[in-house]
């Protein structure tokens, strides 16, 4: 890498009172941090703490209200992502965006400057690509297409895309997601080794253990502001969740006694879908069943069908009537509604647009999944009392913040509409609930509120299924545990009697395999 | 330099204010294009705007003109809120009239107080048969709504012009492409005497308020305001879209249908080549200029009938082409659409503060 002021003394990068604000909310207040060269230094903090803004204001898509960033010790103004790319700052992206009909090498070349403009010569690139993946452990062939490739070998097309640009602050946003157990460990390797060749990381996550494993420092954001800045390394899981949240335990509590019903309640067999759309996942012969009192885990990686399941639970897509029971009644042929009245309450992963209409009073979106359920109509029109009296409710109930029934669902905050869209189908008090999701993107205090009513109603006698990347989440609510990969489902297992380790092997999967043959 | 800032969430206050200000907008430009032309803006606005209020029969031709316009734009707003796309009511108007008209025509020497409804009930199926036709071909082959019906009325007009030049041509008319004149039992009868305001215009504020009830207080509006807001969530509520998608168009066609037969019935009084002066596609302007809400939709049916009026009168005192009515519906579209921008963003003048 090129050096002209590697002193080491004068930090790589460094922010002094930045401010942000949108109509509405100060996203970042008078926040300062200093990441050193060759450092890996964490950004902690919940979803809404200001990771993401403070992010794109260093990677140059937006530009702070006030306050300076100081490159190598001297002030810059950036324009937009080229001239942080032209300083050297290169950016991994939560979400990839890939062509998937295009090779590992297209892809890249679309990403980078022309030749004229110091990009790399088209004929030259996949050598460059080979030798940059051999040179950091990112096994990649540039000539693969990227559909048939995981996840895990998806991300590492985005950090060579950023190495061939000879970096100096690297930019990891929550990477390992979408990754599982295994391939988190590969990553974390290639991050040590690039850092001990003198290229800085800016490592965001919320998930703490990660960070104590990997990084030196972390700059702790809560509310927009700078809490702390520690070594991690130092702290313990719960002393940096304090810091990280102010408050709650992080812990479900987990109600005493439960006694799982002898008969099934949600019962699924054989079931299997065509995927729906261009690159969706097929579902193959999914088969499993849960008794009443019993929360059923789903883990899997992202885009394993996870999302086509649940439609097929919903009743959006339908089946063949004895695919889905619903306490053995045969649903798999009947729609949402008559699901519904079957005894069965549904929350998608998609709060904003699925689960909820996001212009529509929080009132309209009572309305939206328990008119049935709680009479809410009365031969084809609104009881609009009963709709105000559920809507508030459900608000009292979950302690959903919200400045009353007629606030618009995109208005509240995601961990608060996430309670909302949570509390409206438990507050239905259904015989069977499904669950996709349940705390993704939800701030930790409500993310402990949900898994404790989820777990609460399955003390009261339902059938729960959660699905979730989670795994921590699944082990502490979940007392079977089942693995979703390519679109087949393992044989649920008594959480006992399973690792993290062997889920994370199931989860990798056929996956897994398939990059094992390519290393 | 002028940039737009997201206000975060839209204003209730502009969403009211923007027709009023592409209204003030129109007139202004309005004014410039009068003078442009050599005409005196002040008496050639006066012409436009006021004069048609001077007398009771002028008055009263606001309303014979905004009674389509309104039917036509309630059905539209109901199926613009769920996404539904009817670009074709001038067609369903069409058949509307020609069920209606027909029928008049079949029972020419028939004297019965029974005409006169089943007239206006052919002319709801008329329109609805139209509509049923993008309908059904968007439901089983997700073919767009907007073209199928658009094309159709173009159909449909060519299926008038055929009737009334043969079939249906009146035999003692000389060759005119002209229907008999229909009878006294097949004419809608006025509500002011010397005036051509007849009971449609009765009929399409009774059919304002029906709207209103079902857009705020049925599940069926309901539904077909998520299918709109959120189709995703109309899917996970276990919401039909094919029914809603149906309703709205057979709903829309049948408005734009019951409209063509008024015209026949109560304005023109028998079938002739054109009966609607683009009643139909003017309806859209109407729809949006009244924000989809049945209320607005009065008030909008209201403004573009002046514009229908203001025009005429203006071609005879003033000596402007006719084409000036069409010129200022499209000059006001193309206002609401740009001040409907600042529902969601407000303007910023100057440059942006450089930091650094």
């Amino acid at each position: 890498m090129n050096d002209n002021h590697n002193d080491p003394s004068t930090p790589l990068l460094e922010l002094r009172g930045i401010r942000k604000a949108f109509p509405g909310v100060v996203a970042n207040d008078d926040v300062s941090l200093s990441i050193k060269h060759s450092e890996i230094h964490a950004l902690l903090g919940e979803n809404g703490a200001g990771k993401s803004t403070l992010v794109k204001i260093i990677y140059g898509v937006l530009r702070p209200d006030q306050g300076d960033l100081l490159w190598q010790g001297k002030p810059v103004d950036l324009a937009g992502p080229s001239a942080a790319r032209d300083l050297g700052i290169g950016m991994v992206f939560q979400h990839f965006s890939l062509f998937e009909a295009l090779s590992v090498a297209e892809n890249i070349e679309l990403a980078l400057p022309s030749k004229g403009e110091g990009g790399f010569d088209r004929a030259e690139l996949p050598d460059r690509i080979s030798e940059v993946s051999a040179q950091y452990g990112l096994p990649l062939d540039p000539r693969r297409t990227v559909l048939d490739l995981s996840v895990g070998e998806r991300q590492r097309i985005e950090i060579v895309r950023c190495l061939l640009q000879d970096p100096k602050l690297l930019i990891m946003d929550e990477p390992t997601s979408v990754l599982t157990p295994q391939e988190v460990g590969r990553l974390f390797e290639t991050l040590r080794r690039l850092a001990s060749e003198g290229c800085a990381i800016l490592y965001i996550s919320h998930k703490l253990q990660e960070i104590r494993d990997l990084c030196e420092t972390a700059t702790i954001l809560r509310g927009g502001k700078v809490v702390a800045t520690c070594d991690p390394r130092q702290q313990s899981v719960q002393s940096l969740a304090n810091m990280m949240i102010g408050e709650t335990p992080l812990k479900p509590e987990r109600p005493a006694g439960r006694v799982l019903e002898k008969s099934n309640r949600l019962e699924v067999r054989g079931l299997s879908l065509p995927a729906q759309k261009a690159f969706g996942t097929a579902l193959k012969d999914i088969s499993f069943s849960v008794r009443g009192g019993e929360v059923l885990g789903l883990a899997g990686v992202a885009g394993n069908g996870q999302p086509e399941l649940m439609t097929a639970l919903i009743g959006e897509v339908l089946t063949y009537p004895e695919a889905v029971r619903i306490d053995g009644q045969p649903v798999g042929r009947l729609g949402p509604r008559r699901r519904r009245e079957a005894g069965a309450c549904f929350v998608p992963e998609e709060r904003n647009g699925h689960a909820t209409a996001p212009d529509m009073p929080l009132a309209d979106n009572g309305l939206l999944s328990a008119d049935r359920r709680m009479g809410l109509t009365r031969g084809g029109w609104i009881l609009s009392r009963a709709r105000d009296r559920f809507a508030g409710e459900v608000i009292q109930r979950f302690s959903v913040k919200a400045s009353g029934i007629g606030a618009a669902a995109k208005s509240l905050s995601g961990g608060n509409l996430q309670k909302f869209s949570v509390g409206r189908e438990i507050a239905q008090n259904p015989g069977v609930l499904v669950i996709n999701q349940p705390t993704w993107g939800v701030d930790a205090g409500s993310a402990a509120a949900i898994q404790e009513a989820i777990l609460a109603l399955a003390a009261e006698g339902a059938a729960v299924v959660v699905i979730s990347q989670d795994l921590d989440e699944l082990f502490a609510i979940a007392d079977r545990i089942a693995v979703m990969s390519e679109g087949k489902l393992s044989r649920p297992k008594p959480i006992g009697e399973v690792t993290i380790e062997e889920i994370g092997l199931l989860m990798g999967g056929i996956q897994g395999e398939k990059t094992g043959a390519t290393v | 330099m002028i940039r737009l800032e997201s206000k975060g969430e839209p204003s209730r206050l502009f969403s009211y204010l923007s027709p009023v200000l592409a209204m003030v907008l129109t007139v202004g430009t309005g004014a410039l294009l009068f003078e442009l032309m050599g005409k005196p803006a002040g008496p050639s606005l006066y012409a436009y705007f006021i004069q048609p209020f001077t007398t009771l029969y002028g008055a009263s031709e606001l309303g014979v003109k905004a009674t389509p316009l309104i039917l036509i734009g309630l059905g539209l707003s109901v199926g613009f809120r769920a996404n539904v796309w009817n670009i074709g009511a001038e067609g369903q108007l069409t058949l509307g009239a020609i069920a209606g008209g027909a029928l008049a025509l079949a029972f020419y020497e028939v004297e019965t107080p029974l005409l006169l409804p089943a007239m206006m009930i052919a002319g709801v199926l008329g329109g609805m048969a139209w509509a049923a036709i993008p309908a059904f071909l968007r439901v089983k082959f997700n073919a767009n709504e907007i073209l199928v019906s658009l094309m159709l009325t173009y159909v449909a007009l060519l299926l008038l012009s055929y009737l009334v030049h043969g079939p249906l041509r009146d035999p003692d008319g000389f060759n005119f492409p002209e229907s008999r004149l229909f009878h006294d039992s097949a004419t809608m009868p006025t509500l002011i005497s010397g005036t051509r305001l007849h009971w449609g215009a009765v009929l399409a504020v009774l059919a304002a308020g029906a709207i209103w009830l079902m857009l705020s207080r049925s599940m069926l509006g309901f539904q077909l305001k998520i299918l709109g807001d959120a189709p995703r969530a109309a899917r996970f509520a276990g919401y039909r879209e094919p029914k809603l998608v149906w309703f709205s168009l057979l709903l829309s066609g049948g408005l734009a249908g019951l409209a063509g037969a008024l015209e026949v019935s109560g304005t023109v009084g028998q079938l002739i080549p054109t009966i609607s002066p683009g009643y139909g596609f003017t309806a859209i302007i109407v729809a949006f200029l009244g924000r989809l809400h049945p209320v607005g939709v009065v008030i909008g049916g209201l403004t573009m009938a002046l514009t229908y009026i203001g025009g005429e009168t203006a071609q005879i005192e003033i000596g402007l082409p006719a084409a000036v009515t069409g010129l200022f519906q499209g000059v006001l579209l193309f206002y609401l659409l740009a001040c409907d921008v600042l529902i969601n963003y407000r303007l910023r003048f100057g440059r942006r503060l450089a930091i650094g």
